[in-house]
């Protein structure tokens, strides 16, 4: 079974030389840390930046530089800063290519639900809804199961939506998974130390297994 | 120009009840500080604002929500503000959530002079719930309408005497949709120079989007996040 960093580590494994990148809030922020050295890997915020660097020094933090979660930050040489129609114009027009969100549910037929829990307060969906209805390839981070021990891998989606038809592929504490344009959840890697059986037993929705499943490396 | 204003009271004067403004700024980040707190002298009430965020308790926008100036904000996400979620679960606030980049667009589209735009975001959605859509090639696109402000109120780092504007790192974020799409944009800077003195070519927000502006002093620039690594 994987921690946090184990799922943000996996998900770094997807990221190609020379992509643009948006990550999310939470376990998607952690797989900055993972990208390999050497390669180009550009990190879109969707406040207004190309080029997301670390965390500033102690004493060095500029409150005109922030990421989306309003976090201070560096910015990269070779970056750039643009508003915030722009920054979802990129990401409308498919320029980015890969975004990686976290999610509360997602269905078997790549629906997501991420921004609200009916009765309770809400938030807002913020640029979640832009970007899953736009981006081709999307990464949900998430655990595979709630807090109460339920499935969020579910044949449909119970809380209200973010987007539909839009998740391609799902790492979570147990397994890769990716779904299916026909429907279901196609069982890709097993966590290490995680049996076929157990992943069963935590998917709710459809689950695909063909043959022998490789134990991802990570 | 007769464009420079004395300050945040004399760019807000006409500011009335009912009216709808538009707020810039990312949170905290390129925030209008000087309008808004002339807005909260000022005690205008009953007012719908369009801002990404609601600020916080006791910055931003939820000073004028702690006022109770506020009737309506249309934003896309309005977590850090304990004020902000008592009036709205009280039902004394409304609130209108829409994903940010329709947010974005539709101020653009009112600086660009075009009534709508086609956006995916909220398709499947309660988003979508009552709304045009149409396909084109294949994919569905909710109609959203351009956003109509009697107010935009944006902060720059630099203007001139022109009201040309330029913004600094990610301060910039909705300043610039915003300050075209108001029926009138005031415009707060750090620094204000004269004509001549910014290149046109480095011009943000050309000076035609701005009516009034002026140059606030000591700002606070407060940061909601503040997130270090050691040395």
């Amino acid at each position: 079974m994987l921690d946090k960093e184990g799922i943000a580590k996996r998900i770094a494994k997807e990221i190609k030389d020379g992509y643009y990148v948006n990550l999310g809030i939470g376990i998607p922020t952690l797989v900055a840390n993972y990208i390999p050295k050497g390669m180009d890997v550009v990190l879109q915020s969707e406040n207004g930046l190309l080029g997301i660097g670390p965390f500033p020094f102690e004493g060095e933090e500029d409150p005109d530089t922030i990421n989306a979660g309003k976090q201070t930050i560096t910015i990269l040489p070779g970056s750039a800063i643009f508003d915030s129609a722009m920054s979802f114009g990129m990401i409308r027009a498919k320029k980015v290519d890969l975004t990686i969100l976290g999610a509360m549910e997602v269905s078997e037929h790549g629906d997501i639900a991420s921004w609200k829990i009916p009765g309770k307060m809400v938030k807002g969906m913020g640029g979640a809804m832009d970007l899953v209805a736009s981006a081709e390839n999307i990464i949900v981070a998430m655990q595979h199961v709630n807090k109460a021990g339920e499935s969020k891998l579910l044949s449909k989606c119970s809380l209200p939506l973010t987007g539909i038809n839009c998740v391609k592929k799902i790492v979570t504490e147990l397994a890769v998974l990716q779904v299916l344009p026909e429907g279901g959840f196609k069982l890709l890697e097993r966590a290490p130390g995680v049996s076929v059986e157990e992943i069963k037993a935590a998917t709710a929705g459809k689950l695909i297994v063909e043959g022998e499943v490789p134990e991802m490396v990570i | 120009m007769l464009k420079v204003v004395s300050g945040a009271d004399e760019a807000v004067h006409d500011i009335q009840d009912g009216m709808t403004l538009m707020l810039g700024g990312f949170g905290l980040c390129g925030l209008p500080e000087k309008c808004i707190a002339a807005l909260v002298k000022k005690g205008v009430k009953n007012l719908t604002c369009i801002s990404n965020n609601a600020g916080v308790d006791d910055f931003g926008i939820g000073l004028m929500l702690k006022q109770r100036q506020v009737k309506k904000m249309i934003s896309s996400y309005v977590g850090e503000n304990a004020e902000f979620e008592r009036q709205l679960l009280s039902g004394e606030l409304e609130v209108e959530l829409i994903p940010q980049g329709t947010l974005a667009t539709r101020c653009m589209a009112a600086g660009y002079g075009m009534p709508a735009i086609f956006t995916p975001a909220g398709i499947g959605t309660e988003v979508a719930v009552g709304k045009e859509v149409r396909n084109f090639n294949g994919k569905d696109y909710l109609m959203e309408m351009a956003f109509d402000a009697d107010f935009a109120i944006v902060k720059a780092w630099k203007g001139d005497t022109m009201g040309n504007l330029v913004y600094r790192s990610t301060a910039r974020n909705f300043n610039p949709v915003m300050a075209m799409a108001g029926k009138v944009t005031i415009a707060e800077v750090e620094e204000l120079v004269e004509a001549g003195e910014i290149d046109p070519d480095h011009v943000h927000t050309p000076g035609i989007y701005v009516h009034r502006i002026f140059k606030g002093e000591n700002y606070e620039k407060r940061i909601e996040q503040r997130t270090v690594r050691k040395k």
